[in-house]
């Protein structure tokens, strides 16, 4: 069956301000509103108009994390995911141990397509999807805004800093996400009930015998260093003379 | 004794100034010897000017033609078996940097630690995380390779000067695959100064309305010798072209001036801007939130102000 694998990780929602515990071991998430990464939910979106443009038959949706995770998996199923399957884990997850487990699945599953966000946006360490194409030994097209499949191979268009990219890559391959490539679409109720009965696997990240000790410590958070709210001047004539007396202009 | 490997980023005859920053970056962990590597198809140009960074003691070339794009499944196996004797392997946080690396540290089984902000030891860094709302300490134990990107936007350039460190070419082992195919790149490259150097930025957001009335920064840019930034929201309208987003998914810029016209100031393009010398915000809603990170603050119709600060300017000049 041609399949897309799709990886959904559930982060603090993007509207929240996050701010750093008084202790300074962690950030403030009791309470704090979850949703799915914005960037996952484009590749979701990617994914599902694939397979409505009859590129793919089944699109699979993962997670890796506690199980609260499976919120999100639900959600992603009533998007139009076929199916779901959460890895559970209460460790933290760095992204190399991320790029194995989502391996692990690949060998399984056998998808023409892994689509994952570029980055998410809690760590935001840009780099699972990057990993586990090379772990895969499969090309990867990173910060796509634009993807057209013909055959065994893929166009991707990428945004890079100099401009866009455009490559070919052999299918199967690894897909990173960037805002522009979609807009995702509404989940709408009839399909959260649906979305009750489509399956979703649970296993544990232990039996998959992946190790998950992580190789960088996160020791101290600290608040950013602040800006200090500068001067409000009247007219344009007081902000010339402002930025002439700092030579800047 | 540290054994830093930097990956130099360049266009195939110039290098990007990220390479530098990394440099410096890499100046700050005690007792390190500094190589950068060069892969590009025809290196020499590129090479001599990596062999002039102060505190580069080594510069390594792959030539192949090939490498006339910078294409990461190409690079990463070669540069990872390059990197074996190294003890810290650096690129930029650069697009390049943040798609060649990862996929060089899970060929070498190794972490990555993105976006480094501040070097404490070899073994101790900061990052931000959170869109910049919380700063990390990340320890990495020593025995550990480490791979990282850089956040240039955190580190001035090293200085070029008098050194001139060997430079030795070496022939890559690894074979190249061929799944990954450069296709082509459309660069709307228009004479103006790069958003990521500049040292000067004119930025418009959403209240712009529309490409043609962005043509009123450009003029403003012109007179000042700026590069022109955007909001998503403006990008995402078709106002200005992707490659001029600065923000979170955007570029992390570090200008001397940026001028923000009819920005809101959501965190996320806060995020991008944070380490600007000087902010200047012109916003007609006095409540808006860049005026809370603003040096100066003008409430008014951008409409109306720009006109006369060009005015201003061309008196002043
Ligand atoms: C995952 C994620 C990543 C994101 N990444 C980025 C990013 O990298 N960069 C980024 O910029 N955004 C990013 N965003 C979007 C961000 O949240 C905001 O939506 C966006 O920055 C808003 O752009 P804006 O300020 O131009 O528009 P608005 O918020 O609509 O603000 C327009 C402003 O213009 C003012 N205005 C209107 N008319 C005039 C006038 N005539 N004269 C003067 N002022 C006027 C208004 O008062 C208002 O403050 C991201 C969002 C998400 C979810
Ligand atoms: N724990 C996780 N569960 C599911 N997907 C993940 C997880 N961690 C990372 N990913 C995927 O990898 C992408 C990039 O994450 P990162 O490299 O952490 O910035 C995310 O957008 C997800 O698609």
């Amino acid at each position: 069956m041609k399949r897309i694998l799709v990886s959904i990780k559930r982060v603090v929602d993007y509207n929240v301000r996050v701010r750093v515990k008084p202790d300074h071991t962690g950030v403030m998430t009791d309470g704090v509103k979850m949703s799915m990464n914005p960037f996952d939910e484009i590749a979701l979106e990617e994914a599902l108009r694939l397979k409505e443009q009859g590129f793919a038959e089944e699109v699979l949706v993962v997670s890796i994390g506690t199980a609260d995770c499976q919120q999100q998996l639900r959600t992603a199923l009533a998007m139009g995911a076929d199916r779901a399957i959460h890895i559970q884990t209460d460790a933290d997850i760095e992204p190399l141990t991320a790029a194995k487990v989502l391996l692990t699945l690949i060998d399984r599953e056998q998808p023409m397509l892994a689509i994952l966000g570029k980055q998410a946006i809690d760590d935001d360490c840009n780099q699972t999807g990057q990993m586990l194409a090379a772990l895969w030994d499969r090309p990867q097209a990173t910060f796509a805004s634009k993807v057209e499949i013909s055959g065994d191979t893929a166009r991707v268009t990428r945004e890079v800093d100099a401009g866009l990219e455009t490559l070919e890559i052999d299918l199967p391959a690894v897909i990173t996400t960037d805002l522009r490539l979609n807009e995702p679409r509404y989940v709408k109720l009839p399909d959260i009930m649906k979305a009750k009965k489509k399956p979703l696997d649970i296993l544990e990240l232990t039996s998959l015998g992946i190790s998950i000790n992580t190789q960088l410590k996160s020791v101290l958070f600290e608040p950013p260093a602040q800006r200090i709210k500068g001067v409000m001047l009247k007219n344009p004539q007081e902000l010339v003379d402002a930025l002439r007396r700092k030579g800047l202009v | 004794m540290n054994k830093i490997l930097i990956v130099a980023e360049h266009n195939g005859s110039q290098l990007n100034p990220s390479t530098a920053k990394c440099v410096t970056c890499a100046r700050g962990i005690p007792d390190a010897s500094i190589t950068v590597v060069v892969f590009a198809s025809d290196p020499i140009e590129v090479a001599k000017a990596a062999a002039t960074i102060t505190g580069v003691s080594q510069v390594l070339t792959v030539t192949h033609l090939a490498h006339a794009h910078p294409i990461a499944a190409l690079i990463a196996p070669q540069l990872a078996t390059l990197a074996k004797e190294f003890t810290h392997i650096f690129g930029p946080s650069t697009t390049f940097g943040k798609d060649l690396m990862p996929r060089t540290a899970a060929l070498l089984n190794a972490p990555q630690l993105s976006d480094i902000m501040l070097v404490e030891s070899a073994t101790r860094f900061k990052r931000p995380i959170y869109a910049g709302n919380a700063i990390t300490t990340v320890e990495v134990a020593a025995e550990i390779q480490l791979v990282a990107t850089v956040r240039t936007a955190s580190f001035e350039a090293a200085p070029s000067n008098h050194n001139s460190a060997p430079i030795e070419s070496v022939n890559s082992t690894a074979s190249l695959p061929s799944h990954t195919r450069f296709i082509g790149t459309s660069a709307a490259r228009n004479g103006r100064p790069d958003l990521q150097t500049a040292a000067r930025v004119i930025s418009g957001g959403r209240a712009l309305g529309s490409a043609e009335n962005f043509n009123i920064l450009y003029s403003l840019a012109d007179q000042l010798g700026a590069a022109i930034g955007a909001s998503r929201a403006a990008v995402d309208a078709g106002y200005a072209p992707s490659d001029m987003q600065v923000g979170q998914t955007g570029k992390i810029i570090s200008p001397e001036l940026y001028m923000a016209f009819g920005i809101s100031g959501a965190i996320q393009h806060l995020t991008g801007i944070k380490d600007a010398r000087t902010i200047v915000a012109i916003n007609k809603d006095a409540d808006a939130p860049i005026f809370e990170i603003a040096d100066f603050g003008l409430v008014g119709d951008l409409f109306q102000i720009i006109p006369e600060l060009k005015l201003l300017l061309k008196t002043a000049q």
